[in-house]
């Protein structure tokens, strides 16, 4: 599904990603740990295309296919999805009409007419029973005014909507409580199957409770530095950090 | 021969033309002795510094138009807001054109300046209206004052509410290669009348067009007027606004103003609040490009207690175009709990588009509340990434995030048909179909 191959990014000329190096198939959970600082955010930015980062060296491969060139729409179109840590506030569009919008453009880049409305009501529906969400917040303006929780509800019902491929939730747990975690991750886990995967980029190890991973890997100064199944995740939580550090320095 | 010279001299064979023993013709008489003394502004007064009329001044203007021309409905209908039963008031090359209108006398009167200025029936009013609210010595006013002779006449009585909304179309053949007009509309509502206004100048062709307008509306106690000004010329049609508005006591007056076209566009809009816990609110949006110039100039003078203004502009600016923003507020020693809101904000999509923006505040009082706020910002990169990482193509996100940032100036539309047009015309004027309805 994905393979990234010595992956260099840089931001204004600070190199920020230093050679990763990751595969993720079909079907797999993988999660993406490490301290704060350590590059986790940029190659969730990077993979879906943000120009902000500029790749100085190596591959970014989905499904077989190069998508350096790629925009970050053309990866969206391609299956890539990315439930922003932060996301932005759009007054004026609802989330309704921006769901339409961004359907019937993936639908048109594949050369499809647009979403029947009586389709896109249904699925509406559908999608948003799955994460609990109420009829009258799908009218409210997009992430406006929005709790922290119903921000990162609001990414994973887009998910939902927009059914990607490769799904990568950039610190989807930070803001919720108990509850809407629970309700996230109960929508993550439906939405899984043997053809789509997930790259779960935390902090914490608390999510992982929840969306269990096949496998964790530990992100440190721009490098993959360890790579485990989810009781390294566990060890994290108990040990911190500063063993990792430590180990990467020796 | 330039511009003013042609003008002044053409007094005289309008003079031929109108009657000169009725007594509006002292005040055009008065009006063009001023104009010829000022002439054309120029860009070394303050309130013309960003926007020349030089260009203009340079083409050789028709001020009467050679011949009549007429229109079929069916050429102009999309110009209308045809999904609604209307009132029409058009005008074809500035002459009125029965075959397009719609006017009434029953109950109220949707007609003609023509008719007003001349008719007996109508003097007692035109006395007490007529140039009483517009400027006698600011320039262009007074050139639309000398040569005032048609143009919109409303007058809805004390609780009176017409049918339904008027509309003022004027359209412009290009019968002649260059055409200047001259509309001066009257509006009157009286006690607890209320009225909705849209008003259109629209030219056919590509031929030079320029547009000087005066209106002067006068809401008496607790009258509401609702105007909406749609500004979507083609690139070789300009237009000077120049409206007065007059207010009594718990009158409320909206105008809105969506400039979307033209080649140059400037609107004086002038507000005076004459009562008490009056409301004026004057909204715009403006998205323009290539090198269309925009300039929205206007004046609130609270002048008496507990009335309130809002004014809320928002502005695109792509490619070389220019805009301008000044919004002037005078709150009067005796204007005690004045609450003057003025808000402008404008987004520049490249880097060759200019705005002047300017608030301009001169408070006597003491106890008010006055809020202004002026932004220049560029699109958000992280909203623009957020919307295309949704697959939404840049172009497509650009033009949904510039109609998320101006269509809260919309809310305040109370005709759903023309909030739907106007959606449209910023769909088209931002190049995009967003997929649903906006």
């Amino acid at each position: 599904m994905l393979k990234i191959k010595d992956l260099h990014a840089s931001v204004e000329g600070k190199g920020i990603l230093k050679g990763i190096n990751l595969e993720v198939g079909a079907g797999e959970v993988h999660a993406i740990m490490g301290p704060n600082g350590s590059g986790k955010s940029t190659l969730a930015s990077v993979i879906a295309g943000n120009e902000t980062y500029e790749v100085t060296k190596g591959d970014i491969f989905l499904n077989g296919e190069n998508i350096e060139d790629l925009s970050p729409e053309e990866r969206a179109h391609n299956g890539v999805f990315l439930s922003f840590q932060y996301p932005v506030e759009i007054p004026g569009v609802s989330v309704t009409n921006f769901m339409k919008t961004a359907i019937n453009e993936s639908r048109k880049a594949k050369g499809l007419e647009d979403m029947p409305a009586k389709d896109m009501l249904k699925l509406i529906r559908d999608k948003s029973e799955l994460l609990e969400i109420d009829r009258k917040f799908l009218s409210r303006s997009l992430n406006e005014g929005f709790s922290g929780g119903e921000k990162k509800r609001n990414e994973i019902f887009q998910m939902a909507m927009l059914e990607p491929k490769l799904a990568i939730l950039d610190e989807t747990d930070s803001g919720l409580d108990i509850d809407a975690l629970r309700i996230v991750a109960n929508g993550v886990n439906k939405l899984k199957s043997k053809d789509n995967a997930i790259v779960i980029i935390t902090h914490y190890q608390r999510l992982l409770e929840y969306i269990v991973p096949d496998y964790v890997h530990v992100l440190h100064n721009g490098k993959i530095v360890k790579s485990g199944t989810k009781e390294l995740a566990l060890e994290l939580e108990e040990k911190g950090y500063d063993w990792i550090k430590q180990e990467a320095a020796v | 021969m330039d511009l003013k010279d042609k003008l002044v001299s053409s007094f005289l064979a309008f003079e031929n033309n109108v009657d000169v023993h009725n007594p509006v013709h002292d005040v055009r008489t008065e009006a063009i002795k001023n104009f010829e003394t000022k002439g054309f502004p120029s860009k070394k007064e303050e309130g013309w510094k960003y926007t020349s009329l030089n260009s203009l001044q340079k083409i050789d203007f028709s001020i009467f138009p050679k011949k009549e021309s007429t229109l079929e409905y069916k050429d102009v209908k999309k110009y209308f807001i045809h999904q609604i039963d209307t009132y029409k008031i058009v005008f074809v090359d500035g002459v009125f054109s029965s075959n397009l209108s719609e006017t009434t006398h029953d109950g109220v009167d949707i007609c003609l300046m023509s008719s007003a200025l001349t008719k007996p029936m109508y003097k007692a009013v035109i006395d007490v209206y007529f140039n009483k609210v517009a400027s006698k010595d600011e320039s262009l006013t007074t050139l639309n004052t000398a040569f005032s002779r048609e143009g919109a006449y409303i007058y809805i009585p004390k609780n009176k509410l017409p049918k339904k909304p008027i509309e003022i179309i004027h359209f412009s053949t290009g019968n002649d290669t260059a055409l200047m007009l001259q509309p001066r509309n009257l509006v009157i509502a009286e006690e607890n009348a209320e009225m909705q206004i849209i008003e259109r100048h629209q030219s056919l062709t590509s031929n030079a067009v320029l547009t000087n307008s005066v209106t002067e509306i006068f809401a008496a106690k607790n009258a509401i007027v609702d105007y909406y000004k749609v500004q979507n010329d083609n690139d070789a049609a300009s237009l000077i606004d120049n409206t007065y508005v007059d207010q009594k006591d718990g009158s409320h007056v909206k105008i809105h103003t969506f400039s979307f076209g033209g080649k140059l566009l400037r609107n004086n809009l002038n507000f005076y609040q004459n009562g008490e816990r009056i409301d004026s609110t004057m909204k715009g949006i403006t998205i323009i490009g290539e090198k269309q110039h925009v300039d929205h100039h206007t004046l609130v003078h609270h002048i008496e207690p507990n009335c309130e203004s809002h004014q809320d502009y928002k502005g695109i600016f792509a490619e070389n175009s220019t805009g301008v923003f000044n919004g002037k507020i005078i709150v009067d020693k005796i204007a005690q709990k004045t609450n003057a809101f003025q808000q402008n904000n404008n987004i520049l999509v490249s880097d060759k588009a200019t705005i002047n923006t300017k608030p301009q505040l001169e408070i006597f009082a003491d106890d008010v509340k006055c809020s202004h706020g002026c932004t220049i910002g560029q699109l958000d990169e992280e909203a623009l990434f957020y919307l295309q990482s949704r697959g939404i193509p840049k172009k497509e996100a650009r033009a949904l995030l510039m109609y998320a940032f101006a269509n809260n100036v919309l809310e305040s539309v109370r005709i759903p048909e023309l909030k739907v047009r106007i959606n449209k015309l910023i769909a088209n004027k931002l190049g995009v179909n967003l997929g649903f309805d906006l």
